[in-house]
């Protein structure tokens, strides 16, 4: 018998009942697919939009995020120069290939040398958008892809996001629902019992969604906090409050 | 690795005796429960969530079959694959065999206790395959040639002058007059040199905090980074899991996700928590090329439906190990094996037999800290009870232990017979001991008074003080 037979008989046995029926399995099929949120706390989840941004300016800063706010696109360039040579780090930058960080106009500040692609070792500072924000914890949530790739998030020692003010969510439930929006496929829900169909991780499901929650940090050592571990020393939102960006602009519209 | 739990009598000691070891756990006796009380007074919502997360833990217990199914459909159709493994040998094997299908010679390692619990170190050396930890409490105690002491801070019985000495000693390409006295230079160098492993490797190994269902994906939780760097870098990426890790949906995720950071280090939430789905997709820049799953079971399953099965909830998130007076006192690796505490007093003795473990679950003062504080409300109390009962039943404690137990059994079981004995006795040590009060030494309860004084009785008990009081109606 091979090992997954004998496991899976082995939790019958245990629970002392054969296979389940088919209508409890078409059941727990419908509980996957709703997706149901379980209690969400109301500490994002009650505020208003404004309100609710400044919870993830704080919420982020609690945890040494840095937060610059901007008021458009135009200024997003001026403020990552000048926060560049406020950490005393050169002018240079990985950007993800990512079409909503075309639509920034990157040739008003020239001196900024900017590399599109994924990141490589000797890459100081890298520049991403994100899907989301979410305010509950500061959190930000980002996907892999083509135009996104993961490296930009954990190989440089500074990593600089933008984020639109309209992509800042209550909560990591709203987070979820944006990666699946923004899948193409059918969902993999329900899944066929009788193993016929397409199952699984829909078309555009991402590899990886990174929740990202300030820079990397270690108490290992007698408990006392470090930043930089292994991933980013610094972590530095460029938060922008205008809320219509232009087409592309971000990954997807926020939602709540 | 190889247990020594049978020697818990004798670590404990040495552990007691270690000064060194005393101030690392000095440290965090204090730390981690300031910060996790800090964290859930911030959440009104702690204890609904709390009450959530064990519904959603006993609802897929209920039904693993069922979601293991749906899992796996779902790895596999994002490309993934799944191994599933009886017992620990066939967990390294699996994991050999995908490292020697691609010809590795160097793996990553995020922390995971289910590598450990298979010692998958130990069988990938001595198949030439170097395993490097990349988390830095597991890079400190692979140095040291050490098991972890601790499921989330495995180094958490050092001091930082024993980090440095392990670095001097294996670093050096160094120079050796370097200063190294405080954690800040010790994490940069860890760092240093670390990098160039992360990009030479080629395969990452990483555990997982869940298994999403519904997706098919895997989810881990870090704040070093080390575990993301671990997996996107090489070419393959192998999870190394137990079965128990599944819940349905990343909705439920999310519950238990509010829960697992505020109770182990008190955080709001982990730097970084990442969902997993099969291999790099068609026009990716990065990610592994290769999405391997070995799915353990090792005596998992024969918890489920029995009085064990609460066991199964658990997140590891190490908060009845933080606030547990043993632990403190003795520190983890005393318990022997990879799962320390309270959770490792429950769960050690399913995985490596009662025989090898039975003093973990007598290694309690009962005080039941562990369970008010565990997340998912798993009664480690009553369940290491069940041990013991279990363990008087099989006939594994010593004879002198059985006896003591069969006599205090028949007195506590014939009231009249009890409370005459007690009379006596009460009596007895209250006049012996009226000058000073207290006892510095007392036949048969050395044990006792070697450590402390044993206070005298009254004279009376409170027993026959009660009943006096009834026939006098109340009052006095």
């Amino acid at each position: 018998m091979s090992a997954r037979d004998d496991i899976l008989g082995g939790i019958r046995r245990a629970l002392r009942r054969g296979p389940l029926p088919a209508e409890t399995q078409a059941a727990l099929a419908e509980r996957v697919a709703a997706h149901r949120r379980n209690l969400i706390p109301a500490r994002a989840a009650s505020l208003a939009p404004a309100a609710r941004i400044d919870l993830f300016v704080a919420m982020a800063e609690e945890v040494q995020t840095t937060v610059a706010r901007v008021a458009s696109n135009d200024q997003i360039p001026a403020e990552v120069a000048r926060y560049l040579v406020a950490e005393n780090l050169p002018a240079e930058l990985v950007m993800a290939p990512d079409p909503g960080l075309a639509a920034i106009p990157w040739d008003s500040w020239p001196l900024l040398d900017i590399r599109r692609g994924r990141a490589e070792p000797g890459d100081a500072v890298s520049l991403t958008l994100c899907l989301a924000a979410v305010a509950e914890t500061g959190t930000l949530m980002l996907v892999s892809g083509p135009d996104t790739p993961t490296t930009l998030n954990f190989l440089p020692d500074t990593h600089i996001v933008v984020v639109r003010a309209g992509q800042v969510v209550a909560s990591y439930e709203d987070g979820w629902d944006l990666v699946r929006n923004r899948a193409t496929g059918p969902l993999p829900n329900p899944p066929p019992l009788a193993g016929e169909g397409r199952v699984g991780a829909p078309a555009g499901w991402p590899r990886t969604v990174n929740l990202i929650t300030g820079p990397s940090r270690t108490g290992d050592i007698e408990q006392r906090i470090q930043l930089g571990a292994h991933g980013p020393r610094r972590l530095h939102i460029v938060l922008v409050d205008e809320c219509s960006g232009p087409e592309g602009f971000g990954n997807a519209p926020a939602v709540g | 690795m190889d247990a020594t739990s049978h020697a818990f009598p004798a670590n404990a000691r040495a552990g007691l005796a270690d000064p060194t070891l005393q101030r690392a756990l000095g440290l965090a006796r204090t730390g981690f429960p300031a910060r996790r009380q800090q964290a859930i007074e911030r959440l009104p919502e702690f204890e609904e969530l709390r009450e959530e997360g064990r519904a959603i833990k006993d609802h897929t217990l209920a039904h693993l079959d069922f979601y293991l199914e749906l899992y796996e459909r779902n790895v596999i159709a994002s490309g993934g694959q799944v191994h599933w493994a009886r017992n620990a040998a066939e967990a390294r094997e699996a994991v050999l065999g995908i490292c020697r299908a691609v010809g590795a010679r160097i793996v990553t390692k995020g922390k995971s206790m289910v590598a450990e619990e298979i010692a998958l170190n130990d069988h990938l050396e001595a198949n030439g395959i170097t395993p490097v930890e990349t988390d830095l409490g597991e890079y400190i105690i692979q140095l040291r040639h050490e098991p972890p002491s601790h499921i989330i801070a495995p180094a958490i019985h050092l001091m930082k002058e024993q980090v440095a000495d392990a670095f001097r000693a294996a670093h050096t390409e160094l120079d050796p007059g370097r200063p190294l006295d405080d954690p800040r230079a010790l994490c940069d160098e860890a760092r240093t040199i670390l990098r160039p492993h992360f990009l030479a490797a080629d395969v990452g190994i990483t555990g997982a905090n869940f298994l999403i269902a519904e997706t098919g994906s895997s989810i881990i939780v870090t704040n070093e980074g080390n575990g993301d760097l671990t997996q996107t870098l090489p070419r393959v990426h192998i999870v190394v899991t137990s079965l128990e890790k599944i819940v349905p949906t990343l909705e439920d995720a999310a519950t238990l996700l509010r829960l697992l950071a505020r109770s182990a280090t008190g955080q709001e939430f982990s730097s970084y928590t990442t969902v997993s789905t099969g291999p790099r997709r068609p026009g990716d820049l990065d990610g592994p090329e290769q999405y391997h799953v070995v799915l353990l079971d090792n005596g998992r399953t024969d918890l489920l439906g029995g009085e064990f099965q609460d066991m199964l909830r658990c997140l590891r998130c190490a908060a009845c190990l933080n606030h547990c007076p043993v632990y403190a006192a003795v520190g983890g690796h005393a318990y022997g094996w990879v799962y320390p505490g309270p959770m490792g007093a429950v769960l050690t003795p399913a995985l490596v037999g009662l025989h090898e473990a039975g003093h973990l679950p007598n290694a309690s003062t009962f005080c039941g800290r562990c369970e008010s504080v565990c997340p998912v409300k798993i009664p480690l109390p009553r369940m290491m009870r069940h041990w013991r009962a279990r363990e008087f039943a099989q006939a594994l404690s010593p004879p002198t232990y059985r006896w003591g137990l069969r006599l205090w059994a028949m007195l506590a079981t014939r009231p009249a017979l009890y409370h005459a004995f007690a009379e006596i006795a009460g009596r007895a040590l209250g006049w012996a001991g009226r000058g000073r009060g207290r006892f510095r030494f007392l036949p048969f309860a050395a044990g006792w008074t070697q450590v402390r004084d044993l206070p005298a009785p009254e004279g009376r008990s409170f027993h026959s003080l009660w009943a006096e009081r009834q026939r006098s109606g109340g009052k006095r």
